[in-house]
């Protein structure tokens, strides 16, 4: 039988068995697409923690008081308080830390901020001006406060886009005064909107940091000290100069034992990516555990169906078919299912993970990144491309190696 | 140089404990262009053994003859062309393709063959005009009556000109005018065009049209009787070939 005859008789067949051809492309769709929606979820879903890393500045270095907690019942916050205006002062000195360009003390702690009579939960951070440099925090509405503003302990509050809108509407919030933990702060600054950052920066009170510890924390010690290297090359090196300070401040010659920890934004980026990757594993092995089930349904309605077909198989051996024919036959009609398959559940998956992008875009308002897993999809299309033509062959093959008569009196 | 020729044939169905001879020792020769009808008892081995003489079950012992070479030492491909091109086969359940037209189960054995494709439709057509069915030609399989179904699995057996053609009961679900009907089809493939038939009956009626009857009981061979001209079934307009 010529090429041409044995498409022909190929989409004959399945014309002819609608049900078993639509069933298994849907059999196939279900695998590809499930495949393609999950693992698409996944990548975007780590895209987006790590783009959140990434709006902390590539040169970005943030030391931390304490050990840094390793698990949630690690004990590292003992040393929590163990950043000292001294450790700010000695890191600040040029001979220190030549490779740091910029270095800030940072505190924070929860609080509620009122106006009249709306109150709104957020975070303070106390800080120095330098947070509009480290951080590319534009103030879209007033100033921020001076080096002057910290050394006088000033009262002035830089607020977050929502807690703008939430205290004041539309109104303008400049100038107004705020009641954050029983002190009156005056709003000098309206931050531009920020949208999904790692530090939720929209729903944040700025403070000069001595106003924050003075008054509102009650604290001597610094939560972080956020410095910035000089260019991306020297982050490491930058770090190093900053552990042999605080090491020496510390009195401490055993690495092990140190009471403070630094992390850059590589390191971060490369941890979240650890638990984005858990994440991603976790997220394959439902697809994989989606494709078996999926590939299980191919498996089953082509043992079956080619099964059913065992009389036919007879009946076009007895009119003078060859193995081969019976064989070209089922694989091109294999190939036509889960090619069929195989292209709508790649068009359905893209599309829904698309479709779900924009969902989670608009509604949840994250920056959310759609992506189309290549890898996925082909392993979707192959996974349940080869099953459909071993479980289409298999049966066919059976049927064509009993004689004619056998194959015609199957039931 | 017969076209087919049958020693100490046996077919045994199962082993071990399953172990059903079904057919013992036959031996017959057939000749090109004969008539012949296979009687007996129902169980008695005749679909058996016309499956065998077609090439579609496997024989055990003995040796199978067509035309001039044993039939086991056919490779599998020369096998599917001798069904394709040398024999037709009518079932006793017609077999036809369900959700497919008449034109394209008769075309059906043409795609498996080596006839040019420009020829197809002409050839099934005319195959299906031979069986009196071309009013019939777009209908689906499943819509025809009993009697048109086999008429157009006789079309089926014939489109390749087939040296012999082999019906099992091919009246046996017919009521007696299109059994008639079906007959006269054979009869006239055998006389006309030179077709050898071999088919098997139950009926002495439809056994009458047949040269010679080969009866059958429990597997062998009871009798092998040439029947005489005159007392050949008369009464159609095929009489004035003899
Ligand atoms: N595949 C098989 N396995 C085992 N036994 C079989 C098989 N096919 C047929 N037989 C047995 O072989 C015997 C002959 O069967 P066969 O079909 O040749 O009879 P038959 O003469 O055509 O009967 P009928 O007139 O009823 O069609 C029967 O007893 C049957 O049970
Ligand atoms: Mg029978």
């Amino acid at each position: 039988m010529t090429f041409k005859h044995s498409i022909k008789t190929a989409t004959e067949g399945l014309k002819a068995n609608k049900a078993r051809s639509v069933l298994t492309i849907l059999g196939i769709v279900i695998g590809v697409t499930a495949i393609i929606l999950v693992v698409s979820m996944g990548q975007g879903a780590q895209n987006l923690i790590l783009d959140q890393v990434k709006g902390m500045g590539t040169r970005t270095v943030i030391v931390g008081g304490g050990r840094e907690p390793t698990g949630p019942s690690d004990a590292g916050q003992i040393f929590s308080d163990s950043l000292t205006k001294r450790d700010l002062d000695l890191l600040m000195r040029r001979e220190n830390t030549p490779s740091v360009k910029y270095i800030m003390p940072l505190v924070f702690g929860a609080s509620s901020a009122a106006y009249e009579s709306d109150t709104f939960n957020l975070t303070i951070f106390g800080v120095s001006p330098l947070m509009e440099e480290i951080f590319d925090m534009p103030v879209k509405n007033g100033v921020f406060f001076t080096d002057e503003d910290v050394r006088g302990r000033a009262k002035y509050v830089v607020i977050g886009h929502k807690v703008k809108t939430e205290l004041f509407g539309a109104d303008e919030a400049v100038g107004k005064v705020i009641k954050m933990k029983e002190h009156s702060f005056r709003v000098i600054g309206v931050l531009a909107e920020r949208g999904q950052d790692f530090f939720n920066f929209d729903e944040a009170a700025i403070i000069p940091y001595t106003t924050a510890q003075d008054y509102v924390l009650g604290i001597k010690h610094f939560n972080r000290i956020v410095t910035e290297a000089k260019s991306e090359t020297l982050i490491n090196q930058a770090a190093e100069e900053i552990k042999l300070t605080l090491r020496e401040s510390h009195d401490i010659t055993d690495s092990t034992k140190d009471d403070f920890f630094v992390i850059t934004q590589v390191d971060l980026a490369g941890r979240l990516g650890a638990i984005t990757s858990v994440l991603t594993i976790f997220l394959a092995a439902v697809a994989a555990i989606s494709l078996v089930v999926g590939g299980i349904g191919i498996m089953n309605i082509m043992l079956v169906s080619v099964t059913e077909r065992t009389k036919e198989i007879g009946l076009r051996k007895a009119l003078g078919a060859t193995d081969r024919d019976i064989l070209s036959q089922f694989l091109l009609e294999a190939i036509i299912l889960t090619g069929i398959g195989g292209i709508v559940g790649i068009i359905l998956g893209a599309s829904l993970s698309f479709g779900i992008s924009m969902l989670i875009v608009k509604i949840a308002v994250l920056a959310w990144s759609f992506s189309f897993p290549f890898s996925a999809a082909l392993l979707g299309l192959g996974v349940s491309g080869l099953i459909g033509l071993i479980f289409g062959l298999y049966p066919a093959r059976k049927a064509a190696r009993k004689s004619p008569i056998n194959a015609l009196r199957y039931e | 140089m017969s076209l087919i020729e049958v020693r100490n044939l046996t077919k045994i169905y199962g082993d071990g404990e399953a172990k059903t001879p079904v057919l013992h020792d036959i031996s017959f020769t057939i000749d090109k262009g004969e008539f012949v009808a296979i009687m007996g008892p129902s169980g008695s081995g005749k679909s058996t053994l016309l499956h065998l003489l077609g090439f579609l079950d496997d024989y055990t012992t003995g040796s199978y003859i067509f035309e001039g070479r044993e039939a086991k030492s056919y490779a599998g491909d020369e096998v599917a062309r001798i069904r394709n091109k040398k024999l037709g086969f009518v079932f006793q359940s017609f077999n036809l393709l369900p959700h497919t037209t008449v034109f394209e189960n008769v075309k059906l054995p043409l795609l498996y063959s080596d006839i040019p494709e420009a020829t197809w439709g002409a050839l099934a057509e005319k195959a299906i005009e031979a069986v009196g069915l071309s009013h019939r030609r777009d209908f689906d399989a499943t819509q025809l009556s009993g009697g048109e179904k086999q008429r157009a699995a006789i079309a089926r057996a014939l489109v390749c000109s087939p040296s012999v053609i082999f019906a099992d009961e091919p009246t046996g679900n017919l009521d007696s005018k299109s059994g008639g009907a079906v007959m006269d089809i054979l009869k006239k493939l055998n006389e006309v065009d030179g077709h050898t038939i071999i088919l098997i009956t139950h009926e002495t009626d439809t056994a009458r049209h047949a040269r010679r009857i080969i009866r059958i009981k429990d597997g062998m061979i009871e009798s092998d009787t040439v029947v005489a001209k005159e007392h050949r079934a008369n009464g159609n307009t095929l009489n004035k070939i003899d």
